[in-house]
């Protein structure tokens, strides 16, 4: 698939499809054949995004792979909503163990795949908490043995199946369950969490990216470049959550491209440790439009604005415009963020 | 085409089991280190890096939770598995276990028993293998090295005909460390004895189901009875390899229970693994004294043969237990189960629980405990060779001693009677 | 083969198990598929459904584009040259960076027709005979419209040649005449007659020979204003309709040196700037309000002044002879009142001019029809008509410039296809009904009912979507090289800058198969029917989480409260 921003056409190549494009320039999620990988009648709130990322992610694979594929899944939300006895959405072999295993499990699919004789694609998937907490250190260890295994994090930013707590992955501020909004510093604190995706790309891994379930067409570019590499690959995609973070369900691409376009979110590609790529903003955002249409931030846009606390985040967001190069101005990702 | 010599030798039980295992064909072996099931896991490392064991995946994985988890992946995608246990590590993978015998994945895990901390100790009990005991998992006990050698064989088809993970439950260093001589067999004829493996689910892109659903109250409790009745069918299962193994092999191994001068025996001592050894001699030795006693060997530890063992243990007069753990605040667990077995029958069993932390446990002190439980002269249950004072002591001083020295310094300090280096402030 | 066959229970399960499970049950909103009124076809005159045919001008699928537009225009070529183009002022790209160049790609269209003879689709013969008098835009679209609706039609007209007003009131430099030709042909082509330098007395006793059913009066208002400004016979003073009727009639009036022009209509603008091309060295519009207040079309206005043409706002003629020794006239100052009204100053200034151009107004010449018991007219001598655009006499309808209306040639043909659908419904015994009605553009209100249109306000837009698209710009003659004569100024686009323009269209409102619903439902719940069938909803499954609504780019879906 090609990536080319038609600038001729109505939409280019920003909206999913567009009957003006050829064939091999639509995305996967345009085609009528698409695998619906994760099928109707699934049990994800309204407007999930991370029901929406897997479609989009896995139907990528299924389609890169030509349907040889095989999928582990950690436990958390996409495994409850997906599975509940009788019924499953999985429309491609699929395996749950446990919370804090999948990506060892994927390397065993994998090994059992290498010594069977198959070429089939092996994807390991969970949320936030299953990957950079719970799961982090079976996915250290996929990485550093450099398994056959695609691993993709769906990112929503807490622990949502078990009612919305804080993991690794939440951002400063954010209330949660396990951070009220109360105190001194409301929220989850500043300087906790975990960055995921670089500390995968410590590993030195052949390929980590991130990616948006607001842009369809890097998400999909990025699955299919990881399907086609050997070994350990690692994907992190941002995906709203409706009822954990308190936004309307009609708005989760909405917010999830806020989060790209302010630079909260930065997207970029990273080959064994290296910064190769960052995805360039297109239309700059304050931080404010990403947090102010969702309620685990709401205390920061109170009576008295929390300036301090905003400005501490558009920091955060102009650290990585800065040190990704997410803008047009930047030609290049600077020489310190290689690793 | 066999790479290892078949026929006896003099091996480590560790290498031996390894030999098995190889032998059996496995597809993916995971790894990680931990005392004293290493040696089985190191052998088969040499083989398939030789390429003497191929074609074999080896994963040296970053914990025991991730080695059974990769077999979860592997087996569920049709691959023959393998691992090898103890202790801590066996707890650590709880969870995992727990789950494999739960999605029905034919696991063979060996489990070298070891002890658990705290007090951290590397020797053997059998604390480790009996925590996991409710799991799901078919857990059998050798008793030498060649059945610890047989019954690797036999676990791999036995798991396969029931769709169940098996542990092969071996003494940590009694077995695994011993040189022992086995015979071991010829590649052809455990290829004769042990078809591939034919999962009866299995991940596969070109038919793709899920494994591994989210099952609620409308079917969990039919779940949890669908492995339960796996193991009432191995209790036939397991019985019919031993007389399969022995058509084969030439020798008996395995099955549930295996009775030695009991016949005409009033008392009968009831044990797991290694210990029969000792338990035997000291029958003969007590026999030739005349008295009427005679042993039982538990092999199959889970399924629990409830109906076997009744039949082993019907005709004694007395019952002795002696097993390698200890359930706190109850006393000995496969005395408990032995219980269930006999329940109705009015035979009085004791319990002897011995050789925790690996305490040696002397033909001397056995035989002298079997004569006092044949007249009638210990507590329930009896500790085989405690020492009663320093538990005393430990006893009378709690709740007077200052903080910084711990129990265990102290009981230490009065059993060795030497003053251990004070703890810095 | 399958290699499962008995899955352990409950734990595994089977493909495709989840669809027991209908999730459609959950939703209290359900998305809507519509076709919301895209701004550039609620702004046209004509009532052309603009975004339809770009849509199909996309695909390159020209003569399907042409004959969606020829629906409502049978002249795009001569309106993508003459319209003053509103609809591109209503155009919601206007808001991201510039308006489609909707009056180009109509033009292409238009000349695309030319070129390869396209006829439009006919409905079969009704038997009924229609007779349009005056062959101006209204009449003739009027005709065109009861052609294609089966009717046979007659055209009688005064003039040499048809056209009204396209041909005698717009000139050459705009309208080529060979392309206006080329689309009066059409009609010809379609069958209906033409009865030129027909002039009428008794239009009761036509209709009876004609055996007509109806009559459609589009006379048009070729007739000037009277003014009386003093000292009238000291200047050239010249009328500027005829003035321009005479120029299409080889026969253009002698001008003086320095002219100045009365009025600021667009015949006014078009007289200005054919005086120039008739050789006045110096034009001056002379017009009692401001720039922002006159009729004229702006781009006239701009136009006008690269040209040369001289503007003075605010200004009245008030004397014909400033200066008896010298060619001026006496111009007053004027002044805007609150209601924008001009009033006089009293301060007065003289004006150099020769020759004086009246383009103050035209009125309806309605004089023939006084003999027909029935009709009525209003004080300024239109022809009253009712909403069906039928006069006092059944059976005879009115329209165009004679009746009240804005004087354009877009409205002319917009009002001529009313008038033929209403005829259409005469003739048939009913009246005519729209098809739609246009609903409050936040009417939300839970109420869907699919003939209240929506209006596609910018609003309804999910602009990121749309690529940064700057129009193409036609090449236009540059001013000073226009004065050689009346060459055609705007030059048209090529195919490939036809297309762009038309992929510019955002397709406001209606579906243009961009695939969003159909990628961004997380439930799968949008059905995709293949090209050219768009989507389907497939309420079984959909939530109705609204992302589908959200995420369109065009906003063709609506979420409507579920009846619970």
């Amino acid at each position: 698939m090609k990536s080319q921003r038609l600038k001729f056409y109505q939409t280019g190549t920003f909206t999913v499809g567009n009957r003006l494009l050829s064939d091999e320039m639509r995305s996967v999620q345009a085609t009528v054949d698409r695998n619906n990988s994760l099928n109707s009648g699934h049990r994800a709130c309204q407007g999930c995004g991370e029901a929406l990322g897997a479609r989009y992610a896995v139907d990528a694979v299924m389609r890169a792979t030509n349907g040889q594929a095989i999928a582990v899944n950690a436990t958390g939300c996409l495994e409850v909503f997906s599975t509940p006895f009788p019924e499953s959405s999985w429309r491609l072999a699929w395996l749950h163990s446990l919370f804090g295993n999948a990506p060892a499990v994927a390397a065993g699919v994998s090994a059992a795949m290498r010594v069977r004789g198959k070429k089939v694609t092996v994807i390991g998937q969970g949320g936030d908490g299953g990957t950079v907490d719970i799961g982090f250190g079976c996915l250290s260890g996929m990485f550093e043995r450099n398994d056959d295994v695609l691993y993709i994090c769906y990112d929503n930013e807490a622990y949502m199946n078990t009612g919305v707590q804080r993991s690794g992955s939440t951002p400063p501020t954010a209330i949660t369950a396990t951070t009220q909004g109360v105190g001194e510093h409301p929220g989850q604190e500043f300087g906790g969490g975990k960055n995921a995706p670089r500390i995968a790309m410590a590993h030195g891994i052949p390929y980590v990216a991130t990616a948006s379930v607001a842009d369809l067409r890097d998400l999909e570019e990025k699955v299919t470049t990881a399907v086609g590499i050997r070994g350990a690959r690692y994907i992190h995609i941002h995906v709203p959550c409706p009822l954990g973070w308190g936004s309307d369900p009609a708005l989760t691409i909405q917010i999830a491209r806020a989060a790209v376009q302010s630079g909260l979110f930065p997207l970029y590609e990273a080959r064994h440790g290296r910064l190769v790529k960052a995805t360039k903003i297109r239309r700059k955002v304050p931080v404010t439009d990403y947090l102010q249409p969702q309620k685990r931030f709401a205390h920061l846009f109170g009576k008295t604005p929390n300036v301090a606390a905003i400005d501490r985040i558009q920091a955060i967001a102009d650290a990585n415009i800065e040190d990704y190069g997410l803008l047009d101005s930047h030609e290049d990702p600077p020489i310190s963020l290689q690793i | 085409m066999s790479t290892f010599m078949p026929g006896r030798k003099q091996v480590e039980g560790s290498h031996a089991v390894a030999e098995a295992i190889a032998l059996s064909r496995p597809q993916v072996i995971s790894c990680y280190p931990i005392t004293p099931q290493t040696h089985i896991v190191e052998g088969l490392s040499a083989m398939v890096k030789s390429g003497a064991l191929s074609p074999c995946e080896f994963m040296n994985v970053e914990s025991e939770f991730a080695a059974l988890s990769a077999l979860i992946g592997a087996s569920a995608a049709g691959a023959r598995t393998y691992t090898a246990t103890s202790s801590q590590g066996l707890l650590f993978m709880a969870e995992a276990v727990y789950n494999a015998s739960g999605l029905g994945l034919p696991i063979v895990m060996t489990i070298g028993n070891r002890a658990i901390g705290a007090p951290i100790n590397i020797w053997n009990d059998h604390s480790d293998s009996m925590a996991l005991r409710d799991s799901g998992w078919i857990q059998l006990h050798a008793e030498s090295n060649q059945e610890a050698l047989d019954l690797h064989i036999q676990a791999f088809k036995l798991a396969e005909q029931l769709s169940c993970p098996v542990m092969v439950c071996m003494d940590g260093f009694i077995l695994t460390h011993a040189y022992e001589e086995v015979d071991m067999p010829s590649q052809e004829q455990v290829d004769a004895f042990l078809p591939p493996f034919v999962p009866q689910q299995v991940l596969d892109p070109s038919d793709p189901i899920t494994i591994g659903a989210m099952v609620g109250p409308d079917a969990y409790m039919e779940v949890r009875y669908l492995l339960h009745h796996k193991h009432l069918q191995a209790v036939e299962v397991i019985e019919n390899l031993r007389k399969e193994f022995k058509r084969h092999f030439g020798r008996d191994s395995g099955g549930l229970v295996s009775s030695y001068r009991a016949d005409d025996a009033e008392t009968l001592v009831l044990a797991m693994g290694s210990i029969n050894g000792t338990i035997r001699e000291a029958v003969d030795e007590m026999r030739d004294e005349g008295h009427r006693i005679g042993s039982v060997k538990l092999c199959s530890y889970r399924p629990f043969p409830l109906e076997a063992l009744r039949e082993a243990l019907k005709g004694a007069k007395r019952v002795i237990i002696l097993e390698k753990n200890l359930a706190t605040g109850l006393g000995g667990i496969l005395a408990s189960n032995t219980r269930m077995a006999l329940r109705g029958l009015n035979t009085p069993v004791n319990t002897i629980i011995a050789g925790l932390g690996g305490r040696p446990i002397p033909k001397k002190s056995v035989v002298r405990a079997f004569r006092q439980i044949e007249t009638g002269e210990v507590e329930e249950p009896h500790f085989l060779d405690m020492n009663w004072p320093a538990i005393h002591e430990a006893i009378n001083n709690r709740g007077l001693v200052k903080r910084r020295e711990s129990e265990a310094q102290r009981v230490l300090r009065s059993v060795s009677g030497v003053e251990v280096a004070k703890p810095v402030r | 083969m399958s290699t499962n066959t008995q899955l352990p229970f409950a734990i595994s399960l089977e493909l495709d198990s989840s669809l027991a499970n209908k999730t459609g049950s959950w939703r209290t909103k359900r998305p809507v598929y519509v076709d919301r009124i895209p701004p550039c076809n609620r702004a046209c005159p004509a009532g052309e459904n603009i975004q339809a045919w770009l849509y199909l001008a996309e695909e390159a699928r020209y003569e399907e584009a042409w004959q969606a537009l020829v629906e409502d225009n049978p002249f795009p070529a001569i309106h993508g040259r003459v319209c003053y183009h509103p609809c591109e002022s209503g155009c919601n790209r206007t808001k991201l960076d510039e308006p489609v160049s909707i009056h180009a790609v109509e033009r292409f269209l238009g000349d695309q027709a030319i070129k390869h003879g396209w006829l439009p689709k006919m409905k079969p013969a009704t038997g009924k005979r229609v007779i349009v008098i005056g062959s101006g835009p209204t009449g003739l679209s009027c005709a065109y419209h009861c052609a294609r609706l089966g009717h046979h039609v007659t055209i009688y007209d005064a003039g040499e040649k048809p056209g009204g007003m396209m041909r005698y009131g717009i000139p050459k430099y705009r309208l080529p005449r060979e392309v206006l030709d080329a689309e009066l042909d059409l009609l010809v082509r379609m069958g209906i007659r033409f009865v030129q330098s027909a002039r009428i007395d008794d239009l009761a006793k036509l209709m009876e020979t004609d055996r007509a059913d109806a009559v459609f009066l589009a006379c048009g208002a070729g007739l000037s204003k009277k003014i009386d400004i003093p000292n009238w016979h000291a200047r050239h003073v010249i009328d500027a309709v005829k003035m321009l009727r005479d120029i299409e009639s080889d026969s253009p009036p002698m001008l003086g040196r320095r002219v100045a022009v009365y009025g600021g209509g667009n015949t006014a603008l078009d007289a200005a700037r054919s005086a120039l091309r008739l050789g006045a060295e110096e034009v001056v519009l002379v017009y009692r309000r401001d720039r922002k207040r006159m009729p004229a079309h702006s781009s006239e206005v701009i136009d006008a002044e690269e040209e040369g043409v001289k503007m003075k706002w605010l200004s009245t003629i008030a004397d014909l002879q400033a200066d008896p020794g010298r060619d001026t006239i006496r111009i007053e100052k004027m002044k805007l009142n609150a209601k924008g009204q001009p009033e006089p100053t009293g301060e007065y200034e003289e004006l150099g001019a020769d020759t004086v151009i009246l383009a103050i107004g035209q009125e309806a010449e309605t004089g023939f029809l006084r003999n027909m018991p029935g009709l009525q007219f209003d004080k300024d001598g239109s022809l009253l008509v009712d909403q069906q655009m039928m006069s006092g006499v059944a059976g005879v309808f009115a329209g165009g410039d004679m009746t009240p209306a804005t004087r354009t040639v877009t409205n002319g043909v917009g009002n001529g296809k009313k008038a033929a659908r209403c005829i259409d419904a005469f003739l048939a015994g009913g009246v005519y009904e729209k098809p739609y009605t246009l609903g409050s553009a936040r009417g939300d209100d839970g109420v869907f009912d699919p003939k209240v249109k929506e209006i596609a306000s910018f609003d309804r837009l999910n602009p990121w979507y749309y690529t940064d698209a700057p129009k193409h710009i036609q090449e236009r003659l540059a001013g000073l090289r226009r004065l050689d004569g009346f060459a055609e100024i705007v030059s048209g686009l090529d195919e490939t800058d036809a297309m762009h323009e038309s992929r510019r269209c955002l397709s406001c409102g209606n579906c243009f198969e961009c695939d969003n619903c159909y990628g961004v439902c997380p439930d799968n719940a949008v059905i995709k029917l293949g090209p050219g069938n768009r989507f389907e909803f497939n309420y079984e499954y959909c939530k109705g989480c609204g992302l589908c609504s959200v995420e369109c780019p065009c906003g063709a879906i609506k979420m409507v409260e579920e009846k619970i």
